[in-house]
């Protein structure tokens, strides 16, 4: 049997993967998709903790594998608004670095 | 050692080394995604042997497919740039921060141990039937509030690409 504290172990790795790309990188996509990275953490973590609970043959329990579909379509959605975001920014800055963008900034 | 438990540590493995890429890569971004892909695929693999088949479905056609396609797309409308290393004070506070992402790693590895043995799945678990009658039974607002979310994601994307607004 796959033991479940590696597949845990795995998504804290992945996590933390992805922290350390959105803190380090400073071109944008990717750091969006460093972000994917992590949510794409947090979707192990829920199939693997389904994996533990998962009911009995008359009333399976799928919570988690729901919830990880819902998390796969926002995070579709956020890619989609974040590379009209990027490609707004890149019409008007001529960069994919975060760091020129920084009328707002005070 | 079975055979499902040596396919899990391969998928580990490919995991880690995609998601690796995927932020190691400062010179190509194509590969970055590249490596996106590989990550994304070997979790799906990592989903069916977790019992989530249907799941692993949709993660590979909306991640390794859609998604990873948006993010090329992204990359060929304004070209690759390379990323020079930050100027000095810059790169001490990029060092420091990634020790400290790596510290949180340890602890969260380390803290989140001691899980009891994986049941038997019930029959039938996670396949396409399942999951199906769970969307459209339990979940069936659920299902309509992200399909307007995606409505909303749909609109949004077309204003924010759009070159002047009239």
């Amino acid at each position: 049997m796959i033991p479940l504290d590696h597949v845990i172990g795995l998504s804290a790795v992945l996590f933390s993967l992805g922290v350390i790309g959105v803190l380090v990188r400073r071109n944008l996509i990717v750091m969006l998709m460093s972000v994917e990275l992590m949510l794409n953490a947090a979707n192990l973590a829920f199939i693997a903790f389904n994996r533990l609970w998962p009911g009995t043959d008359a009333t399976p329990v799928l919570d988690g594998q729901v919830f990880v579909l819902l998390v796969i379509t926002v995070a579709a959605a956020e890619v989609a608004v974040g590379m009209g975001i990027l490609l707004a920014l890149f019409r008007n800055r001529d960069s994919a670095d975060p760091e020129e963008a920084s009328l707002l900034k005070w | 050692m079975n055979f499902p438990t040596l396919l899990f540590y391969t998928f580990a493995l490919l995991v880690v080394a995609g998601a690796v890429g995927t932020i190691a890569n400062i010179r190509n971004t194509v590969a970055a995604a590249m490596s996106l892909v590989l990550t994304m695929v070997s979790l799906a693999g990592i989903y069916v042997l977790l019992g989530a088949h249907m799941i692993a479905v949709f993660q590979i056609m909306v991640y390794g497919g859609a998604i990873v396609v948006l993010f090329l797309f992204a990359v060929m409308l304004h070209g690759d740039e390379h990323e020079e290393l930050p100027p000095g004070r810059m790169r001490l506070v990029k060092a420091a921060s990634v020790l400290v992402a790596i510290c949180v790693m340890a602890g969260l590895v380390r803290a989140l141990v001691g899980f009891p043995e994986l049941p038997a799945a019930p029959v039938g678990f996670g396949r396409a039937r399942q999951v199906g009658i769970a969307l459209y039974s339990d979940y069936v607002l659920l299902v309509e509030m992200v399909s307007q979310v995606l409505l909303a994601a749909i609109v949004g994307a077309l204003v924010l690409a759009k070159r002047k607004i009239d």
